[in-house]
Formats: structure tokens, C-alpha cells, sequence
């Protein structure tokens, strides 16, 4: 036996292997959950383990550098896991071509409207100018977003919080809008929520539906594109 | 397994280089993601590039492997944002309200001009 159990634990608690156990074991629960639910939208796997897991580094005093050294091998994945996208993407091929119009159209439409809603907003809501600017890129992929942040001067880590809530929020609230509005097309339903929630609204898409998940993949990896060089723009002609 | 996930690195690392060296305002994955559609497709056409992880579904179910679990990936960095709920509370419930409300319009735009869009183009392919 360990005399000192502190020691044991300050020994665990630097190790990576704790921190990716953690994450995994409280994903894989908070996941059975969600699976026990049929997929309740308010059982999402995602906002249930971030919670869990930050109150657990809180309580243990752990600092996030500490977490993240373990954790940063499921978050390297996200990498990857976007270059998988081609496979559903190339065996879904017939249906995507065949939407191309429609697409590009809603692309335009939603990616502009993710930007200057979300500046307007803030604008009206009386938020510095700082926080504002942190905001505009908020639809978009976290690494694209800050990237943008960065570009112009604003904070790039308040912009990561923006485009995690932002996420969360839209795979919480898509399955029930669109079924209160009657929408049944899976490809509109998940091109929606890839132009306004990113990853975490193309992972809640492909848990429903898997053409869905393909077009909330297209819709993602397009936006990041026009939003980088919309953002600039359109801050220029609406932030005072 | 470990070819198909190699080819998968293989097309994010070409990605990446590729939006480096160009300095191109995107992610280098998705650069990976064209390419490894453009070998896919290619394979189709070309039965010389059917082989190691492009033949008998194995990229395919490696790639469905990491897709099946995609919440995961984004657990460690919602995790971040826990730790950064001060930033949060400093600017209170606007800052989420402003969010929620910008999610719902852009939704809802979106899915809108997607329908339309698609119904315009239905009809115009009918005959007069």
C-alpha cells in the first residue's frame, strides 16, 4: 500500500493517463445516456461531459494545461475526423451533386446572416466593442474563429467560448425547431445547423440522420471559408 | 486499420502543407477531406489505385469509426470554455442571449433559402 496517498495522487493528476481516462469514461457514460434518451436533444453528450469534467478540475484544483495533457489526444482527432468527412461525403455523392444550387444559395444567405446578425445583436445589446468584434466569427470551427479573432485585434480566447456555447446551442435547439416548423428535408435540416453550430451541430446531425450529418459536414467546411473573408468585411461596414 | 488511418494523416498533412505554403485563410483538413474524396473517386475510375487501405472498405470503416464518435473530439475543448466562465459572467446574460438569438435567425434563414431554393430548381426542370 501507498503511505501517502497525496503523493499518489500528484503523481496521477500529472500524468496524462488520468485526464484522457476522465475524458473518455464521462464521455462514454454521458453518451449511454443520450443513447438511453433516443437522442434527446437536451442530452447531449457534448455539454454534459464539459460540465462534468470542469467541475471535477475545480474540485480537484487541476489547471486546464494539466487537463489538456491528457485530453489533447482526443482533441487532436478533430483533425482527422474532418478528413473523414470525405467518406459519407463520397458515398452520398449522387444526392450532394444534386444540390449544389440550393446549397451555394443557403451558403451565401446563412453565412452572411451568422456574421451581421450576431454583430447587430451585440451592438444593440450595448457590449464593448472588443466583445463584439470576439463574436462576429462565432459559426465557424473553433481553430478558423480564433484565427479570425486574432486577425482583428479581438480576444481570441472569449472567441472560443463564443463558438463552443454557439455550437452547443444550435445542436440543443435544431431537432426540435425544424420539427415544429415541419421541416422533413434532412439535407436543408443539416446544412442549417453545419452554416450556424460547426462540428458540434454536424456530430448532433449525424446522430440523427446521416445524409443530414453529410451536409452539415459540406455546410461546416464551406463557411469556415466564407466567413474568413466575410468577417472582415462585414466589420468594417456594421461595428461603429 | 493502421494504413487506413496512415492514408487519413497522409491527406491532413498534404492539407495542411498545401494551406501553409499558399497561406490560404482555411483549415488544412479540409484540403485533406477534398483530397482523400479526389482518391476515392479516382479509385472508381482507376483500378491501379484500388489497393492497400482504398480497396475492400478500409478507409471507409475507419473513417466511420472516428465519425461514429465526433461528439467526443469536441469534449476537451468545451471543457476550456468551463474554465473560462468568468469571461462569460463578466458580460452576463447578453452575451448569451445575443448567441441564442443569432443561432435561431441563421437556422432558420438558412433552412429557408436552402427549401427555396431547391423548390425554384424543381420546378424550372419541368417541362412547360
Amino acid at each position: 500500500m501507498n503511505e501517502n496517498p497525496f503523493s499518489l495522487w500528484v503523481y496521477l493528476s500529472q500524468s496524462p493517463l488520468l485526464w484522457l481516462t476522465v475524458t473518455l469514461l464521462v464521455y462514454a457514460i454521458t453518451d449511454a445516456v443520450s443513447l438511453k434518451t433516443r437522442r434527446h436533444p437536451l442530452a447531449n453528450p457534448v455539454l454534459h461531459s464539459m460540465w462534468i469534467i470542469g467541475a471535477f478540475l475545480l474540485l480537484t484544483g487541476t489547471s486546464y494545461t494539466t487537463y489538456f495533457g491528457g485530453a489533447q489526444f482526443v482533441h487532436f482527432l478533430l483533425g482527422p475526423a474532418t478528413v473523414a468527412l470525405a467518406v459519407p461525403l463520397y458515398e452520398n455523392r449522387k444526392v450532394v451533386a444534386s444540390a449544389i444550387l440550393p446549397m451555394l444559395v443557403a451558403l451565401a444567405a446563412g453565412s452572411v446572416t451568422a456574421v451581421a446578425s450576431v454583430v447587430l445583436l451585440a451592438e444593440a445589446a450595448g457590449l464593448p466593442r472588443a466583445v463584439t468584434l470576439s463574436m462576429a466569427p462565432k459559426s465557424v470551427t473553433a481553430g478558423v474563429a480564433m484565427g479570425i479573432s486574432e486577425s482583428l485585434h479581438a480576444d481570441p480566447s472569449l472567441t472560443a467560448v463564443a463558438v463552443i456555447l454557439t455550437g452547443i446551442m444550435g445542436a440543443i435547439v435544431v431537432t426540435p425547431l425544424m420539427n415544429r416548423m415541419g421541416i422533413t428535408d434532412f439535407r436543408a435540416r443539416g446544412f442549417a445547423v453545419g452554416i450556424a453550430a460547426h462540428g458540434i451541430g454536424t456530430a448532433r446531425a449525424f446522430q440523427v440522420d446521416e445524409v443530414a450529418g453529410v451536409f452539415a459536414g459540406i455546410a461546416m467546411s464551406l463557411n469556415a471559408l466564407v466567413t474568413s473573408l466575410l468577417v472582415p468585411v462585414a466589420v468594417t461596414f456594421l461595428v461603429r | 486499420m493502421i494504413a487506413s488511418l496512415s492514408l487519413i494523416l497522409l491527406c491532413q498533412l498534404a492539407g495542411e502543407v498545401f494551406v501553409r505554403a499558399l497561406a490560404l485563410p482555411m483549415p488544412g483538413p479540409v484540403i485533406g477531406l477534398m483530397l482523400l474524396l479526389v482518391l476515392l473517386v479516382a479509385r472508381d475510375r482507376f483500378a491501379v489505385l484500388a489497393r492497400g487501405p482504398l480497396q475492400g472498405d478500409g478507409v471507409e470503416s475507419a473513417s466511420r469509426g472516428l465519425l461514429a464518435n465526433l461528439s467526443l473530439l469536441f469534449v476537451p475543448a468545451g471543457v476550456g470554455v468551463v474554465q473560462k466562465l468568468d469571461l462569460v459572467a463578466e458580460h452576463g446574460i447578453a452575451f448569451l442571449g445575443v448567441l441564442a438569438v443569432s443561432v435561431l435567425v441563421t437556422l432558420l434563414v438558412t433552412v429557408a433559402t436552402f427549401l427555396l431554393a431547391s423548390r425554384l430548381m424543381a420546378q424550372g426542370r419541368k417541362p412547360p
